[in-house]
């Protein structure tokens, strides 16, 4: 598996660059990653980012943008606005977990 | 919403997913690849250098074939492309607000159907066709309609209204075909809001320049 290292911080990544390890995400390394792509994390992107990661524990899967409306209670709408352009893939990449592979 | 100008440059050798931002983050003023890329626009579809598009034709009002297309259009606005669907025909009946809701799935006409659950009672049985003849019997379409209705929640796949609201939401344009919604005499008050207007085929074809078009 090859890594990355992003300010001084080391993790392993698949052949996209999604995390493979869940433990080595914090929201500190979620911010950096988030200046990569343009993005200022707000309270927010985190509320999110927080949410997908205590689903994705008990599921064992990312969430799909639907289930972030219908579990989390996320408005679609401000999904689109906060992680313009793929939301699902973005919210993935940057709470550390895998690409979602949910159709809906 | 927070975008800044505040990009950082991942290191080198960094891996990370493509996002398709690049070609949509507003280059600076003054950049003259963006301006003659913007002046080539609308000349013709061999001259589109938009961002991807993606156009629906839904033709079918089937519970069965409604579905393919709003899937496909849902993940499509997932991947950050632009997505137009067009109801026409028997498709109308899925942004009818009076109709949506009671789609109907029958296996007459099917020859494809055949039960996972039956292999439960014969090995092999869940392979079998149905004989044509049973989705004539009374009551047949209903009971194939919940029951697909049924696995599809299972699946965690919204209703067809909610999955308009979804669609909708997620910023899909939705169309119905003018010459069909007079024929089956709908009125506006009975379309889902979500759709933005009945327009001509034509309209629907300018609209549709520089899409992929998928007809279902």
């Amino acid at each position: 598996m090859p890594t990355n290292t992003l300010n001084g911080r080391t993790f392993e990544v698949d052949t996209e660059g999604f995390l493979t390890r869940r433990e080595d995400w914090s929201e500190d390394l979620a911010t950096d990653l988030a200046a990569l792509i343009d993005l200022e994390l707000s309270e927010d992107h985190l509320a999110t980012l927080r949410f997908m990661r205590e689903d994705s524990a008990t599921t064992g899967v990312t969430p799909t943008l639907r289930r972030m409306q219908t579990v989390g209670g996320f408005d679609i709408k401000t999904l689109f606005a906060l992680y313009p352009g793929k939301p699902a893939k973005k919210m993935a990449w940057l709470s550390g977990l895998p690409k979602p592979v949910g159709c809906v | 919403m927070s975008t800044t100008t505040t990009r950082t440059t991942p290191p080198e050798g960094f891996i990370m997913p493509d996002f398709g931002d690049r070609g949509r983050t507003p280059a600076p003023q003054g950049n003259g690849a963006t301006a003659a890329a913007t002046a080539t626009q609308g000349t013709g579809a061999a001259a589109y250098s938009g961002p991807r598009k993606m156009a629906f034709i839904c033709s079918k009002g089937n519970l069965d074939m409604a579905y393919p297309a709003l899937i496909m259009g849902n993940a499509a606005l997932g991947e950050g492309v632009e997505v137009h669907i067009f109801f026409t025909f028997w498709g109308l009946d899925i942004i009818n607000t009076k109709t949506y809701d009671n789609l109907k799935f029958t296996l007459s006409g099917n020859t494809a159907m055949h039960m996972p659950d039956l292999g439960r009672l014969r090995p092999g049985l869940e392979h079998v066709s149905m004989p044509q003849a049973m989705g004539n019997l009374p009551g047949m379409t209903g009971f194939a309609t919940r029951m697909m209705k049924k696995q599809m929640e299972e699946m965690e796949i919204p209703s067809i209204p909610d999955f308009l609201d979804l669609l909708q939401a997620s910023g899909a344009h939705m169309y119905a075909c003018r010459l069909t919604y007079d024929m089956m005499k709908m009125i506006e008050a009975d379309l889902h809001p979500g759709v933005e207007g009945v327009i001509s085929a034509g309209d629907f074809i300018d609209i549709a320049e520089g899409a992929q078009v998928v007809f279902v």
